[in-house]
């Protein structure tokens, strides 16, 4: 056992941290912020230029093929400085949906354009009636000839705006268990079907649109996978984006418990720095804490997504989740109560963080939905490796 | 990074296990609750699994074999833990002091007659020890002791007095914490002194707890004489010496309360699935899932937080003041998960004593009181996040 992050992933995370400070400060990050596209050319090529956008595609596909561990030393340092622009929709939605249920031809013809910062791509998953649960997924597919037909409305799809490729969840045998009866299929955006408007969000920095489809002809060579398997796939790349989710909000925490915190040495009141008062002091400890216990639980489900354990992956995934959402909406918040007065103005940069912690808690299952999956497996009979080291069900006599 | 055992560690976990299967006391289920009728009976329960650990060759994994030890791995004693932690942690109970404080700061602070002397006798059980730290002026500003000692010739006079020292009344040693009474700041006057609680001028008095119970007393010494090569350290040494050795085997205690809590969930588990409230199972009522799943979060961020410390000390790292983290993780979900679970038993929740409705043998009756006491005892949660405030953030002192 060593928990410990290798040379590589140390150096990957180094590497990160110099190019997102000298490419990404925060006046880029508000530029973007007030944006319609989000991000502009010059750093996405730029950050092409770092194989970040292949980073878990495969190397006959023209990526890294490295691990979800890897990816997250990424994703944590963009958490950092609140990286806008569609990443996360290219890199880990479209790329690990296309690496888990694409046909080869797909793959070969999707995963390098990725890699190689071509296309840009995401997911339309979510509705307007199923809150934060992944799981509510009603539009349906009508059978067309040897197709389908698409129509409905997606809501939240991150980056659709600006994406070259989408990768649509509905519902293809309408009636069955919807588990069994989603298909994925990789949609045109640009489609006259298919309208895409931008959502006037919170977070401006993580851009999310309406998905109107009005009667989209689909060919069976549109299905990613195979006819109602859809959320097998499906749900290997939520686990992906939930955990990615995580680092990300590690990042993100840590620097808003340091804004906070440097505030606290170097604000004066009652003759004394803000710091000195157990009541901000014990503030910033918690925050410190949070942080911490935030990166321990994430390295694990990152780790676990790449196990052959699928259940340890799962379970790990919305453990994580649940707590890392929650923990950076905490931190954010307290940091705000530090920076005082300060804090609720536009001009200081915390709120940036707030919203971005607030957008993350609720995409792909808020805590609360991770919290009902994670009693659902632990009541579903399946057996962990994480009891068995704890010496459960050792066989011990009783 | 991998959090997996090597598979010859598996095997000696397996050894292990079937080991203390053979070695547990007379019907021991390890799902269940055991009480103790006195503290006298729990504490020889403890030195006899002692024994028996010694003898079986698994005693002080870590330790030098040249004092006892087993000369191996830290990640054999882990494991030996790990296992005793979550099939018979009741049996440890005792011996916390003597394992986590007394062993560790003779073996890295102590002369080498005094390891000589006194690690064996730890390891093969036939010396519990115990703690004078807390004096009634000297509870969180632990530095105040106005215990005294004077040097005459061979021996230092130790007056004054001790409270809350769990097991006193049946230690044979005591760690104790003394001033010198020299003009200098408070913290550089204290000594650290090893006392034999049999000497002349010891006086204990048992304080009956919050639990009904009384495993603590008060102690008194009057013109204690202490040989001087009781000593450790130097004059003066102690609040260093206090403070390191509270650093080291606190993270092994991290890890080894996972193991007990992670068996406590699984009995909570079983509880909400067996029991019954307004005419329905208790886990299907959507506010008790929220809670286990809550509960079972808090166990893992302990683990996986607990291992990824242990893996830094592992390699040769210093434990520092981040350990100050575990305290808190282990000290305060307890309390929200035994408050939740005494909800979840309704008005069945108020027995605590033997009667036929009593449930789980009254185990979440007693941790949801004695758990009070772990956000108090070594170093309540606020001198936590003191520690963690200044030392880790750098805020600067009130």
């Amino acid at each position: 056992m060593d928990i410990r992050l290798g040379m590589i992933q140390m150096d990957i995370a180094k590497e990160a941290r110099r190019f997102l400070n000298n490419e990404c400060p925060l006046d880029y990050v508000r530029e973007m912020f007030e944006d319609d596209r989000g991000f502009t050319d010059d750093k996405w090529r730029k950050m092409v230029g770092m194989d970040w956008l292949g980073v878990r595609i495969p190397e006959e596909y023209g990526g890294m093929g490295m691990g979800q561990l890897d990816l997250n030393v990424v994703l944590e340092e963009m958490g950092r400085v609140l990286l806008p622009g569609p990443f996360l929709s290219t890199a880990v939605l479209a790329a690990e949906a296309i690496m888990a249920g694409g046909s080869d031809s797909q793959k070969a013809n999707i995963l390098p354009r990725i890699a190689a910062g071509e296309i840009k791509g995401t997911i339309a998953l979510h509705e307007r009636d199923g809150g934060s649960d992944p799981e509510y997924i009603r539009m349906e597919a009508r059978p067309n000839g040897d197709g389908f037909m698409l129509s409905g409305t997606k809501i939240g799809v991150l980056d659709a705006h600006v994406s070259d490729l989408m990768i649509c969840a509905a519902l293809s045998q309408p009636g069955s268990d919807p588990l069994n009866g989603i298909t994925l299929f990789v949609v045109n955006p640009k489609a006259k079907e298919v309208s895409v408007s931008l959502l006037p969000v919170m977070d401006g920095t993580r851009k999310m649109c309406a998905v109107e489809f009005k009667d989209l002809p689909l060919s069976r060579e549109d299905i990613l996978g195979e006819v109602n398997t859809g959320w097998s796939f499906l749900e290997k790349v939520l686990q992906r984006v939930q955990v990615g989710l995580c680092a990300e909000n590690v990042g993100g925490a840590q620097r808003a418990m340091e804004i906070a915190t440097s505030h606290a040495k170097s604000r004066v009141q009652f003759d004394k720095p803000i710091g000195a008062f157990q009541a901000i002091k014990h503030r910033c400890a918690e925050m410190y804490v949070d942080v911490e216990c935030g990166r321990s639980i994430s390295y694990w489900a990152a780790w676990a997504q790449d196990q052959a354990d699928r259940n340890e992956a799962s379970l790990a995934a919305s453990v994580a989740k649940a707590y890392c959402a929650e923990m950076f909406r905490k931190v954010s918040t307290s940091a705000i109560q530090v920076l005082g007065a300060t804090g609720f103005s536009w001009d200081h940069d915390i709120h940036l963080y707030l919203k971005r912690a607030k957008v993350n808690e609720v995409l792909f299952g808020d805590p609360t939905y991770h919290r009902e999956r994670i009693v659902r497996i632990l009541t579903s009979g399946q057996t962990y490796r994480t009891e068995r080291d704890a010496g459960h069900e050792v066989g011990l006599k009783h | 990074m991998d959090y997996r055992f090597t598979q010859e560690q598996e095997a000696f976990r397996e050894e292990f296990t079937s080991w203390l299967n053979r070695n547990l006391p007379q019907n021991w289920n390890p799902n269940a609750y055991h009480k103790f009728d006195s503290a006298e009976e729990w504490a020889r329960a403890y030195c006899d699994l002692q024994r028996r650990l010694f003898k079986g060759g698994y005693a002080g994994m870590h330790l030098p074999r040249q004092y006892g030890g087993q000369g191996r791995s830290l990640m054999e004693e882990v494991i030996v833990l790990q296992t005793l932690y979550s099939v018979c942690d009741e049996l440890r109970v005792p011996g916390v002091v003597t394992h986590s404080l007394a062993c560790p700061t003779i073996l890295t602070c102590g002369s080498e007659d005094q390891k000589r002397e006194f690690i064996p006798k730890i390891l093969d059980g036939t010396h519990l020890w115990c703690q004078g730290f807390s004096e009634p002026n000297a509870g969180s500003d632990l530095a105040n002791v106005s215990t005294r000692a004077v040097k005459q010739g061979s021996h230092y006079i130790v007056n004054g007095q001790k409270v809350w020292t769990s097991y006193g009344h049946l230690a044979n040693y005591c760690i104790l914490l003394v001033s010198m009474d020299w003009e200098v700041a408070k913290h550089k006057s204290l000594s650290y002194l090893l006392m034999d609680m049999k000497l002349p001028g010891v006086e204990v008095c048992p304080i009956r707890q919050i639990t009904g119970g009384s495993t603590f007393v008060e102690l008194f010494l009057d013109n204690v004489r202490v040989p001087a090569e009781m000593l450790v350290g130097k004059e003066g040494d102690g609040w260093k010496i206090a403070l390191t050795t509270l650093m080291y085997e606190r993270v092994l205690g991290d890890v080894s309360k996972a193991s007990t809590y992670l068996k406590n969930f699984y009995q909570l588990l079983r509880m909400a699935r067996e029991s019954r409230r307004s005419g329905r199972p208790v886990i299907e009522d959507s506010i008790c899932r929220q809670q286990l799943a809550r509960a079972y979060i808090d166990v893992m961020v302990l683990k996986y937080h607990g291992l990824r410390s242990l893996s830094r000390q592992a390699q040769g790292g210093v434990p520092g003041p981040e350990g100050s983290i575990g305290k808190l993780l282990w000290s305060e979900p307890m309390q929200r998960i035994s408050e939740d679970a005494l909800t979840m038993q309704g008005l069945s929740g108020q027995i605590i004593g033997d009667s036929p409705w009593t449930v789980e043998n009254g185990f979440w009756q007693t941790t949801f009181l004695r758990s009070k006491g772990d956000t108090i005892a070594a170093g309540t949660s606020e001198i936590q996040r003191n520690i963690i405030g200044e030392r880790v953030l750098g805020l600067p002192k009130a």
